[in-house]
């Protein structure tokens, strides 16, 4: 069987031990995180999580089920099920920005819509938001101007609601 | 309005409202509190234990033998380390048990305090659910919460970890009727197109077999699978956890499946064309190498766990639900499909032509020595005398595997065995947990002579209690189980599994002010037996068996399951 990207939307109680619970659970059986996004909701009682994972049909379903299983888990939903959805993902790069190179970042910027969020004499914070594609391709763009370092937020990902006529 | 509590008085409260009569505990510095209220209340019996990981045993053996909560109480720290390995048994054979263990007061929680440890944190993979109470106000929602997870869906141990502060603290003491979690909805009712399904299959099955693990014994299905089996005389099968679960006397039992099950059962298994595995969740001892399982097979899997489903074998009818419930439906569509007993006798005779040849190819046996005590020999004997009215617990080793071979288990819960975890010491505080559930029952603990020797302290307690449980050692004088596995696969190299000293199991006993009695000839074993019988009184009997003698069948690990060691 063939592995696939699977995200999970993910909500549970708004309790201490919830995160430790999932964590534990993707440790313990031996399942891959590949990123992970905590936050607040509407109701303060819950909290959103949303998961990158990998795995063959067969995993990814015990990996749903055993987070349903778990007792502080509400709800989960595998975004990526039926293919319509929106995935975004932020990153802040801060890049050498030298003279000589100053005019290439503009470009990218513009040519992206990123947004330069800090200056300094030498370098530049970008900020990026996008799906995982585009995300790649500023940091590929970017990579001979001198990357300093770079922090992403992982995915965020929601259904779109259903087009019926 | 509530009555103002202090936390410890709630706990004791609320073990009343959920109906405990009898707990397990061992004191100390951050749960004196609620041994305090436990003083000045004559309606719940207190056990104290010599070990805590005794109490978590020993409570785990009362929710098998009784169907009711174990409830199991420790202090902070080292208590609570002490129950870790009881709590991960019961957890691995979900079990309903709940633990109550001290923590140090709140403010110095994370400050690495004295007997202070993460004590949720380490239990977090092996329990149902745990909780750490924060707020005194949360105590009774918590504990009533507590009991329901437990007992619930597919069971399994809750712990509850009680700050001092939190014990001593006071509130208002509103104990809900109900409770209602969002995020836990087990499913007990089955989905009926599911079942209709699985009917289908059976009808035009020509070499059914009938598959039961503990969710038999959790859901007290055994009358429904025996309906069942009747009715659509279907070869039955049961893994060590569901031993008990359909007579083992009956006529259409082979017995145990797997690693050291029988040989017919196994090749039932790997021939037959419809898999009706109901409260099992085909764990590696039962399925040997997983491609090889039930070959031929179309799988139909009721169990109340959606996650068992799938997980170990490609499932054709997956039917998530209450064992007992969905064997009911079943056997009314059985009975609408009109179907009579006739039917499928004739059905399915020339399958059970074909398990009958199996059976009197190899039925279980051993070799009868005269000289020497065969541990085969006694289970029989014990079987001949009891005829299945007693409850059997057992350590793990060989002792287990005899026991689960040549015990005709007839009625559920009376086998009481560390399944999934295998705990070695589990047997004998599991028994004063079974026999403080039961106490006009005769309760015996099989045990080897290295296994004893892990809660052998539990003795005092027994005879604190002035419980009359046998212990009955088939002692070889080795940790006969890994002896037997180092003889076949590891060129007899004999690597720790013989100690230089063994005690005196006899002189152990009587130290303990039980009795102790030792045989070592064949010709003893029955007497003796119906000696320790009629004695009301805790019994260790040594018994002096053939050093190495093996269990067989075996199915080396990771192998086929057709690929036997007979004898
Ligand atoms: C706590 C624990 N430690 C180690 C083991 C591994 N183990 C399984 S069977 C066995 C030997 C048990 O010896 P004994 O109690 O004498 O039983 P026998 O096999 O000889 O009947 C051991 C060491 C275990 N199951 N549990
Ligand atoms: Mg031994």
């Amino acid at each position: 069987m063939s592995e696939r990207k699977c995200t999970l939307s993910v909500l549970v109680e708004n309790t201490p031990g919830a995160l430790a619970r999932i964590a534990g659970l993707f440790s313990g059986r031996g399942f891959n995180i590949d990123s992970l996004c905590v936050a607040e909701t509407l109701d303060p009682t819950l909290s959103h999580l949303t998961l990158v994972t990998r795995g063959d049909d067969q995993i990814i379903e015990q990996i749903i089920k055993q987070l349903r299983r778990l007792i502080d888990v509400y709800k989960v939903v595998d975004v990526t099920e039926e293919g319509d959805y929106v995935e975004r993902e932020m990153a802040l790069i801060k890049v050498r920005a030298e003279k000589e190179n100053r005019e290439e970042i503009f470009r990218i910027c513009e040519i992206f819509r990123l947004k330069i969020v800090d200056v300094t004499p030498r370098t530049y914070i970008i900020e990026v938001t996008g799906d995982k594609d585009k995300l790649e391709a500023v940091i590929e763009l970017l990579q001979p101007m001198g990357i300093k370092e770079i922090v992403r937020t992982g995915t965020i990902a929601m259904k779109r609601e259903k087009k019926n006529i | 309005m509530g009555k103002i509590m202090t936390g410890a008085q709630m706990v004791v409260e609320a073990l009343k409202r959920e109906g405990v009569e009898v707990i397990f505990g061992y004191p100390g510095g951050a749960i004196i509190d609620i041994y305090d209220e436990l003083y000045k209340t004559d309606s719940i019996h207190h056990v104290l234990v010599r070990h805590e990981q005794g109490a978590a045993h020993a409570a785990d053996g009362f929710a098998r033998s009784t169907g009711k909560i174990g409830v199991a109480l420790a202090t902070s720290g080292p208590g609570a380390t002490n129950t870790v390995t009881g709590i991960a048994t019961a957890y691995m054979d979900s079990i309903p048990i709940v633990v109550l263990t001290g923590q140090v007061p709140t403010k110095l929680i994370g400050n690495d305090a004295f007997q202070e440890v993460d004590t949720t944190g380490i239990t977090r993979p092996i329990t149902k659910h745990n909780f750490l109470v924060k707020r005194v106000e949360d105590l009774p929602r918590v504990l009533k919460a507590a009991f329901y997870i437990a007992r619930t869906g597919r069971p399994g141990p809750v712990l509850v970890d009680l700050p001092k502060d939190v014990q001593q603290a006071k509130a208002e003491f509103d104990y809900p009727e109900e409770i209602r979690l969002r995020s836990y909805n087990p499913t007990y009712e089955p989905h009926i197109k599911q079942i209709e399904k699985a009917y289908q299959l059976l009808e035009k099955a020509e070499r059914p077999v009938l598959l039961i693990g503990g969710g038999v014994i959790a859901s007290g299905a055994s009358s429904e699978v025996l309906e069942l089996a009747e009715r659509l005389n279907l070869p039955v099968i049961m893994t060590l956890m569901g031993l008990g679960g359909f007579p083992g006397d009956h006529e259409q039992s082979l017995g145990m499946p797997g690693m050291h099950g029988t040989y017919y059962a196994n090749m039932a298994i790997a021939n037959c064309d419809v898999l009706l595995a109901v409260g099992a969740r085909f764990d590696d001892r039962v399925t040997g190498r997983v491609d090889a399982f039930a070959p031929y097979a179309k799988i139909i899997h009721i169990d109340i766990d959606p996650t068992s489903i799938q997980k170990n074998v490609k499932v054709d009818v997956p039917i998530v639900g209450d064992c007992k419930r969905a064997l009911a439906r079943l056997l009314e569509v059985v009975k609408e499909a009109g179907k009579n007993k006739k039917y499928f006798k004739e059905r399915f005779k020339e399958w059970w032509e074909q398990i009958d040849i199996w059976k009197r190819r190899y039925p279980l046996s051993y070799k009868y020595d005269p000289n020497v005590i065969k541990p085969q020999f006694v289970i029989e004997k014990l079987y001949e005398l009891t005829q299945g009215n007693a409850i059997i617990c057992t350590e793990v080793g060989q002792n287990q595997m005899w026991t689960a071979q040549f015990y005709k288990f007839k009625y559920p819960r009376t086998l009481i065995t560390s399944g999934g975890l295998g705990t070695m010491g589990f047997g004998f505080p599991a028994a004063i947990g079974a026999q403080m559930g039961n106490p006009g029952k005769l309760v015996i603990d099989i045990a080897g002579d290295g296994s004893i020797q892990m809660n052998i302290q539990e003795l005092a307690t027994a005879m604190d209690q002035r419980l009359p449980i046998k212990i009955i050692i088939l002692n070889n004088g080795y940790l006969g189980m890994v002896r037997q596995w180092q003889e076949l696969f590891y060129e007899r190299r004999y690597s720790a599994v013989k100690f230089a000293t063994i005690p005196d199991f006899v002189k152990i006993a009587e130290a303990y002010g039980a009795v102790g009695l030792r045989i070592t000839k064949p010709e003893e074993v029955e007497p003796t037996l119906k000696q320790i019988l009629t004695i009301d009184k805790l019994v260790i009997l040594d018994v002096i068996i053939a050093p190495e003698e093996g269990v067989f069948p075996m199915v080396p690990a990771g192998k086929a399951t057709t690929e036997m060691i007979l004898v």
